[in-house]
C-alpha cells in the first residue's frame, strides 16, 4: 500500500511545470483566444517538443506509452496553465479510442504516428456533450453513432461554430452522415470503448479543474498579499484569510480522490467509473468555490476583463459541466453507494 | 503507486479482525462520562492491552506492537468496524504518548507508557484555562519552583475526562515574569495530589465530561516535568501538532458513520426521499469519509517516505469536524420528529446514538483548536498570507 507517486512521475511533472510556466503565461493565453481559430500552431509544436502528444501512443507508433497515472499529473498542469489546446482530446482520449482497436487496424497506423509528433489534431464527440470541441480545426473526428465508433474526416462534416464563455473552447454543432466506410468498430465493442472514453475525459477534466482552483486559489492569495486597504495587506484580515484557507480545504481533500481515480483506471478496477465521477464532482466543487472566493477577494479588479483570474475562472465554469454534468456523476455514485449489499464502510475503500 | 494491500498487510487485518470478533463486549459500554461507564471503559483498555492492541504503534518494548502508520490504519478500521468501545484513554494514548517518547526521559518512558497502555492511568489534558482558549499563550497557572518541587496555583478548564482521570498533562508558567509563550513549562501531574479541586461541569447530554480543576499549592516533584524547564511551549505544540495531525481522528470512525448514515437513509427511503437534500447529504457523507480516506493513506504515504505533517493537519481538522456534523445532521433530518429523543426514551428504539453523535458533533470545530484558529493556520502557514 502506497498511495505516493514514483520520484520519476513527479519530476516528469515538475519539468511540465517549468516548462508551461514559461510558454504558457497569461499573455499568451489572451493572444491565443483573439486569434480566428483559437488555437496557436507554435504552442502545439512546443508541446509535442515535450514530448506531451506522444504521452499514450504505442512505442511502435513513435510513442512512449505511459498510462493514467502519468497524465493525471500533467493535466493538472494543463489545468493550471488553462492550456488553450486540444491536447486532451487529442493525445488522451483519441489515442486511447484508437489504442482499444484491433491490431493492424487502419486507422492505427494512419494516425497514431502523427499524433505523436504533433501533427494530427484528433476531435471526439459523443452526445454527453451537445457540442464537439475544435471539431473545425482537427484533421480528424471520432464520433459516437448509436454506440458505434466512426472515423469520419472534418470536411465532411457540416460545421457551426458555438461561442463559449471560455474563448479558448471552440465548440462545433456537427452535422455528418454514418456510412459503412466511416465506421470503425461496431456498436457492441463499441459501447466499451464509449463508456472507456467517459471515464478517461471524466479524468482528466478533473485533474484540470484541480489545477484550476489551485492557479485561482493562488491569484487570489497573490491579490490579498499586494493589495493595501486600512493602510495593511487585504490578505491580513481574517475574512480574507478565511475565503482562501476554505478553498484550500477543499483541494486538499479533492487531490486524493482524483488520483485514486487515476489509479483505478490504471488498474481496470471494476469501480474507476464511481471513483471518476466522485472525482468530477470534488473537483467541480473546489473550483467554482475558488472561482467564486477569489473573484470576492480580488474585489472589482475581479469582475473585469483585465484581471488574468477571468481566464481561469471561465474554464472552470464551462469544464464542470463538459463529459457528465453534476446529474450525471451523482447518479454514478448513488448506483454504487446506494445499492443493496454494497460493500461501504471501513477496510473497503481499498477492495 | 500501489493500491493494495500486501499479504503481510492483510494477515494483520485478520489477526486483528478475529481478536475483535471475540472481545469486543456484545452490548455497548455505557457513556465514560459516567463513573461506572469509566470503569467499564478502564476494563475494556486493560482487555485490549492483554491482546497487545491498546497502542498499536508504540515499539514492542513499550507494550506496542511497532506498527507504522499503514497497519495503524488497518488497525483503527477493523476497530470502527467493529463497533468497539470509545477510547478513554486517547488523550494519553494518542496525544501525550508521542510527545513523551519525543521529550520524555527514559525514566519517564518507562514509568508512565506501560500504565497508560493498560488502562491503570488515565489522562486528562490541561491546557485551557477561563482567559486562555484560543489564545493558549495566555496561560496563566503558576507553577514556581520551590527546591525540587513545583508548587502550583491557579486554574485549568474544560479538561476532558479530568472528572474520573488519574494523571494530567499540562503547561503551566514556571516563570510568572515571563510573558506569552515564553517561560512556560510541561508538567505532568497526579489528579489526586493535596491541594487540587475537581469541579465536574456537565456537557450539552447532561453527563460531567469536563471538569475545572483548581490547585492551592499543590506541589509536584520536578522530576514530574518533561523537556526543558520554560520550553512547554514547543513540546506542548509537538502534542498539539499530533492532536489534529493523524492520531486522533482516524478515518474509519468517519467511514463507519457514514455508513451507517446509509443504512439509516435505507431503512427511511421512503420519508427521506420527500427531501431531495437528504439523498444529497447522504451521497456527500460518504464521498467526503472516503476523501478523508484517501488524504489520509496518502499522509501516511508521504511520512514512510520521510515527509513531515505540516499545516495540511489543519485542513484535516476542519475537513473531519464538519464531515461530522454534515453527517449527523442528516442522521437528524432522516429521522425527522423522533430526531429530539434521548437514547433511554422507550420510544427511541436503536436511533438515540444519533442524537449522542449529532452533540457531539457540534464540539467537533471547537476543541482541538477551533477551526477558525485552524483556517488562520492554513492561511499564514500554508498559503503565506500575512499574519494581523
Amino acid at each position: 500500500m502506497d498511495f505516493t507517486f514514483e520520484e520519476q512521475q513527479l519530476a516528469f511533472r515538475d519539468a511540465i511545470r517549468r516548462f508551461l510556466m514559461v510558454e504558457a503565461a497569461p499573455e499568451m493565453l489572451r493572444d491565443i483566444w483573439e486569434t480566428q481559430i483559437g488555437r496557436s500552431a507554435e504552442l502545439r509544436a512546443k508541446l509535442a517538443d515535450q514530448g506531451l502528444t506522444a504521452l499514450s501512443v504505442p512505442e511502435a507508433y513513435g510513442g512512449i506509452a505511459v498510462g493514467d497515472l502519468d497524465w493525471v499529473l500533467v493535466q493538472q498542469e494543463l489545468g493550471y496553465f488553462a492550456i488553450p489546446d486540444s491536447l486532451t482530446a487529442t493525445g488522451y482520449l483519441a489515442v486511447w479510442l484508437l489504442n482499444q482497436l484491433p491490431e493492424g487496424h487502419v486507422l492505427k497506423a494512419a494516425w497514431l504516428p502523427k499524433v505523436a509528433s504533433g501533427e494530427a489534431r484528433i476531435a471526439v464527440g459523443h452526445p454527453i456533450n451537445p457540442l464537439v470541441a475544435d471539431a473545425k480545426n482537427s484533421n480528424l473526428l471520432l464520433l459516437w453513432h448509436d454506440d458505434e465508433l466512426h472515423a469520419v474526416q472534418a470536411g465532411d462534416c457540416e460545421l457551426s461554430l458555438n461561442p463559449s464563455i471560455d474563448q479558448s473552447r471552440r465548440l462545433y454543432k456537427v452535422k455528418w452522415t454514418p456510412t459503412a466506410t466511416t465506421r470503425a468498430c461496431a456498436a457492441d465493442i463499441g459501447a466499451g470503448l464509449w463508456a472507456g472514453v467517459i471515464d478517461r475525459a471524466g479524468l482528466a477534466i478533473s485533474a484540470q479543474l484541480l489545477g484550476l482552483a489551485q492557479r485561482m486559489l493562488d491569484l487570489g492569495v497573490d491579490h490579498a498579499a499586494q493589495r493595501k486597504q486600512f493602510g495593511k495587506p487585504i490578505g491580513s484580515f481574517q475574512a480574507v484569510k478565511h475565503h482562501m484557507a476554505d478553498v484550500a480545504v477543499k483541494i486538499e481533500f479533492a487531490e486524493p480522490v482524483v488520483h485514486r481515480a487515476a489509479a483505478a483506471l490504471a488498474e481496470n478496477d471494476p469501480l474507476a467509473p464511481v471513483y471518476v465521477s466522485h472525482a468530477r464532482l470534488a473537483a467541480g466543487e473546489a473550483a467554482l468555490l475558488a472561482a467564486r472566493k477569489s473573484i470576492q477577494v480580488h474585489g472589482a479588479m475581479g469582475y473585469t476583463w483585465e484581471a488574468d483570474l477571468q481566464m481561469f475562472m471561465k474554464r472552470a465554469w464551462a469544464l464542470d459541466a463538459t463529459w457528465g454534468d453534476r446529474a450525471f456523476h451523482k447518479a454514478r455514485v448513488a448506483q454504487h453507494v446506494l445499492a443493496q449489499g454494497a460493500q461501504l464502510g471501513p477496510g473497503e475503500t481499498f477492495n | 503507486m500501489r493500491l493494495q494491500y500486501t499479504a503481510k498487510q492483510n494477515k494483520f487485518r485478520d489477526e486483528v479482525r478475529a481478536w475483535l470478533q471475540t472481545h469486543v463486549p456484545k452490548q455497548p459500554l455505557a457513556s465514560f462520562d459516567t463513573e461506572a461507564g469509566f470503569a467499564a471503559h478502564r476494563a475494556w483498555e486493560a482487555t485490549l492491552n492483554q491482546g497487545q492492541y491498546s497502542a498499536v504503534t508504540w515499539p514492542k518494548e513499550l507494550g506496542g506492537r511497532g506498527c507504522d502508520l499503514i497497519e495503524w490504519l488497518i488497525f483503527e478500521e477493523e476497530y470502527w468496524r467493529a463497533n468497539a468501545p470509545l477510547r478513554v484513554n486517547q488523550n494519553g494514548i494518542f496525544l501525550l504518548a508521542p510527545t513523551l517518547m519525543e521529550y520524555g526521559t527514559a525514566e519517564q518512558k518507562a514509568r508512565f507508557l506501560p500504565r497508560m497502555a493498560a488502562g491503570q492511568d488515565i489522562w486528562a489534558q490541561g491546557w485551557s484555562e477561563p482567559g486562555a482558549g484560543s489564545d493558549m499563550a495566555a496561560i496563566r497557572c503558576k507553577a514556581i519552583r520551590d527546591g525540587d518541587h513545583y508548587v502550583i496555583n491557579g486554574q485549568k478548564t474544560w479538561s476532558t475526562r479530568a472528572v474520573w482521570a488519574d494523571w494530567l498533562f499540562g503547561l503551566f508558567r514556571t516563570d510568572p515574569e515571563s510573558q506569552r509563550h515564553h517561560g512556560l513549562t510541561f508538567v505532568l501531574l497526579p489528579l489526586n495530589l493535596k491541594g487540587i479541586t475537581i469541579r465536574p461541569v456537565r456537557q450539552l447530554n447532561g453527563l460531567p465530561g469536563f471538569a475545572e480543576i483548581f490547585f492551592d499549592d499543590v506541589r509536584v516533584p520536578v522530576s514530574n516535568r518533561m523537556g526543558d524547564e520554560g520550553a512547554g511551549w514547543s513540546v506542548a505544540m509537538a502534542t498539539a501538532g499530533f492532536e489534529r495531525g493523524l492520531m486522533l481522528r482516524s478515518p474509519a470512525r468517519f467511514q463507519q458513520t457514514a455508513r451507517q448514515l446509509v443504512d439509516l437513509y435505507q431503512r427511511h427511503r421512503s420519508r427521506a426521499d420527500a427531501d431531495p437534500a437528504i439523498r444529497d447529504a447522504v451521497l456527500r457523507s460518504w464521498m467526503q469519509a472516503e476523501a478523508y480516506t484517501l488524504a489520509t493513506y496518502r499522509t501516511a504515504g508521504r511520512l514512510a517516505k520521510g515527509g513531515q505533517i505540516g499545516a495540511e493537519a489543519s485542513t484535516n481538522k476542519i475537513f473531519w469536524s464538519e464531515l461530522d456534523l454534515l453527517m449527523h445532521e442528516t442522521a437528524m433530518s432522516i429521522l425527522g420528529a423522533r430526531a429530539e429523543l434521548m437514547a433511554e426514551a422507550p420510544d427511541a428504539g436503536d436511533i438515540g446514538h444519533w442524537l449522542d453523535g449529532f452533540l457531539f458533533a457540534q464540539a467537533g470545530p471547537i476543541y482541538a483548536g477551533t477551526n477558525e484558529i485552524q483556517r488562520n493556520i492554513i492561511a499564514e502557514r500554508m498559503l503565506g498570507l500575512p499574519r494581523a
